[in-house]
């Protein structure tokens, strides 16, 4: 292989989506998801052993339905980068078995990754090179963080995070007052676009001049929208529900957008970028777009399918990885259900 | 604890010079390849053991197991590298993968079969699975005598059990069950696996092992291909208990406790996108 145009082989296992990706360099070359969300709607939430179970039997299809889409064989795989942690550990687990006995076979080295540096990274694949530094903006189910990205490869730094419920969190929990469905994000979106924004006027969580200028909260917004329906409900009044999402969802992506912006701000950094599965709610693209162009700051959020998990963003990590010159992890590495976003690749522990 | 054995039988190949054929093959229904040479991976993760070993045509070449119930995902590529450098094996010259498929507490046991499948995927060759407790079973016919059982932890105070003859043939199908509950049952029987250790008042008569090797699964394996190749089962797991999931009701309010509140089940995001 070239070492800035090898052919990574990408797994992703973190929750419930089982990711298999192809990339070479920053070029994508297949991207291929299985998912168990329909088994878990039922249950308001993603159940940890239904996902895992899901994994095993998911894997081997789904790595060659991607090599399939990608034209190659295995035998043409240069390394295999999987996510390492953060994430359900029962989940973590499966993909990684998978990873190292397909690098054990193949003979080839194998990277575990971090997670939310993959969410990062997987923006090469769409818009090229990431600018140095970025600033990233990462919102889904299971992690709000804001992090200061010198080189996604070596050096992520975490500025902020959420100190409850991870923002899709909220949006699942709310969709689910609402009678929704799950998960909520997408639900909760399309209720939005018949509603009125500024209908209800939901409180910004962590906003006040003494709160932590870029950690989020949205436990009190979630409740503060439940006691708002409540209310009604007691009154024997109907529910607006699209003014409740829409309502709803302005003040979660209200801060989001006003911490991220004023994070690259007081950092130097002009480039923002977004990701993770809330990037895909129009409402926080269109409102970080427009207000970054007046900061004269350039927003850069992938397409809602690389922004949710997948394993093209772990094979597009591996492959900066191996450009980059970072070592591989050893074959004991382990699944890190904690890993910190600083730590980007996974060492063994022998 | 850390168990390493090389075997040096007639069929160890010695690295570096081309191999000697010795015998015949054993096991005429083990797919072959590497011209005509039987090399068998096999391991086993569904209890605190991670055992592997490299059965030849000839018997086990070299063998490897760790004990740690908490660590089988990074115990069992590095087991594999092991006993294949110990037996100056090449990965590509294995010829098939025998894996125990439980029943086993569900993480360890899925690092095991993700992996079989996957290595059988790579390297296309085939892959068969075992009971676990049959494993066991296997080791204690070669010793014994009478009638007994194998009971290994499935935790939550419940054990994995099943009956079998003298000959260590199965006659009840793998359960998981409370101790108390088949204690009478069992009453007077001799019991492998870890369940009298952990449960001695239910289960007084305790016979080794207490844990499978992986040796056991590959002898077990290249027998049973070899005599009744119908009785390997798909690598599939034997899983026994359903997914614990609570069910939340048609619609909740965010005040009450949610599933995962209630009892740590399910549990939206934590990791999701
Ligand atoms: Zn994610």
């Amino acid at each position: 292989m070239t070492a800035d145009q090898p052919i990574v082989l990408g797994f992703e296992t973190s929750c419930d989506e089982t990711g298999v990706g192809i990339v070479r360099g920053i070029e994508l070359l297949a991207d291929a998801v299985a998912t168990s969300v329909d088994e878990h709607a039922r249950f308001g939430g993603v159940v940890p052993e239904v996902a895992s179970r899901a994994h095993l039997d998911a894997m081997v299809p789904t790595v060659h339905r991607a090599l399939d889409q990608a034209g190659l064989k295995l035998s043409d795989i240069d390394a295999i980068a999987v996510t390492s942690g953060p994430g359900l550990a029962g989940a973590l687990l499966v993909g990684v078995a998978a990873a190292k006995a397909y690098a054990l076979a193949l003979g080839k080295p194998i990277y575990g990754v971090n997670h939310l540096a993959a969410h990062v990274c997987v923006d090469q694949l769409e818009h090229g090179p990431l600018p140095q530094p970025a600033m990233a903006l990462l919102v889904s189910g299971g992690h709000s963080s804001l992090l200061l990205v010198p080189d996604v490869a070596t050096d992520v730094r975490p500025l902020g995070n959420t100190i409850d419920d991870a923002a899709g969190e909220a949006f699942d929990k709310v969709a689910r007052v609402l009678g929704l469905g799950f998960p909520g994000g997408p639900h909760v979106d399309r209720a939005a676009r018949d509603g009125d924004p500024a209908a209800i006027a939901f409180p910004r969580g962590l906003t006040g001049p003494r709160d932590a200028p870029y950690d989020f909260s949205f436990s009190g917004l979630k409740t503060a929208v439940a006691r708002w329906i409540e209310a009604r409900e007691r009154a024997g009044e109907p529910v607006p529900v699209a003014d409740v999402a829409a309502s709803f969802q302005e003040a979660v992506v209200d801060v989001l957008t006003r911490k991220a912006l004023r994070a690259c701000k007081e950092n130097g950094v002009d480039h923002l970028l977004i990701g993770g599965g809330v990037a895909a709610n129009s409402r926080l693209r269109a409102l970080a777009t427009e207000r970054a162009e007046a900061m004269g700051i350039r927003v850069r959020v992938p397409r809602p399918g690389l922004c949710t998990d997948n394993g093209a963003m772990v094979a597009a990590l591996g492959a900066q990885l191996v450009a980059s010159g970072v070592e591989p992890s050893a074959l004991d590495l382990p699944a890190d259900s904690s890993m910190p976003v600083t730590e980007i690749v996974a060492q063994g522990l022998s | 604890m850390r168990l390493d054995t090389v075997r040096g039988g007639p069929g160890a190949p010695v690295r570096g010079r081309p191999r000697r054929r010795i015998g015949a093959v054993t096991g005429a229904g083990l797919a072959v390849m590497n011209n005509g040479r039987v090399l068998l991976l096999a391991f086993d993760t569904a209890t605190p053991a991670v055992t592997v070993a490299l059965r030849g045509e000839d018997g086990v070449l070299a063998e490897h197991t760790e004990v740690d119930a908490r660590r089988h995902g990074e115990l069992l590529a590095p087991g594999i590298e092991r006993v294949l450098a110990a037996a100056g094996a090449s990965r590509t010259a294995l010829t098939a993968v025998a894996v125990g498929v439980g029943p086993g507490p569900f993480t360890g046991l899925r690092v095991g079969l993700m992996t079989a499948r996957a290595l059988g995927d790579a390297l296309e060759i085939p892959v068969y699975g075992v009971c676990t407790l049959d494993i066991l079973a296997a080791a204690v016919a070669a010793a014994g005598a009478e009638d007994f059982a194998v009971a290994t932890d499935a935790r939550r105070r419940e054990v994995y059990w099943a009956e079998y003859d003298a000959h260590g043939r199965r006659r009840t199908p793998p359960a998981v069950d409370r101790p108390a509950d088949i204690a009478e049952r069992l009453a007077g029987r001799a019991v492998a696996g870890q369940g009298p250790a952990l449960y001695p008042e239910f289960f007084p008569r305790a016979l080794e092992p207490a844990l499978p090797s992986a040796a056991g699964l590959a002898e077990l394996t290249a027998r049973l291909l070899a005599e009744d190749p119908g009785a390997l089962l798909p690598p599939l797991p034997l899983y026994l208990r359903r997914p614990d999931a609570v069910e939340p009701g048609a619609r909740k309010s965010v005040h009450q406790p949610d599933a995962r509140e209630l009892g740590g089940r399910a549990t939206t995001g934590a990791g999701r996108a």
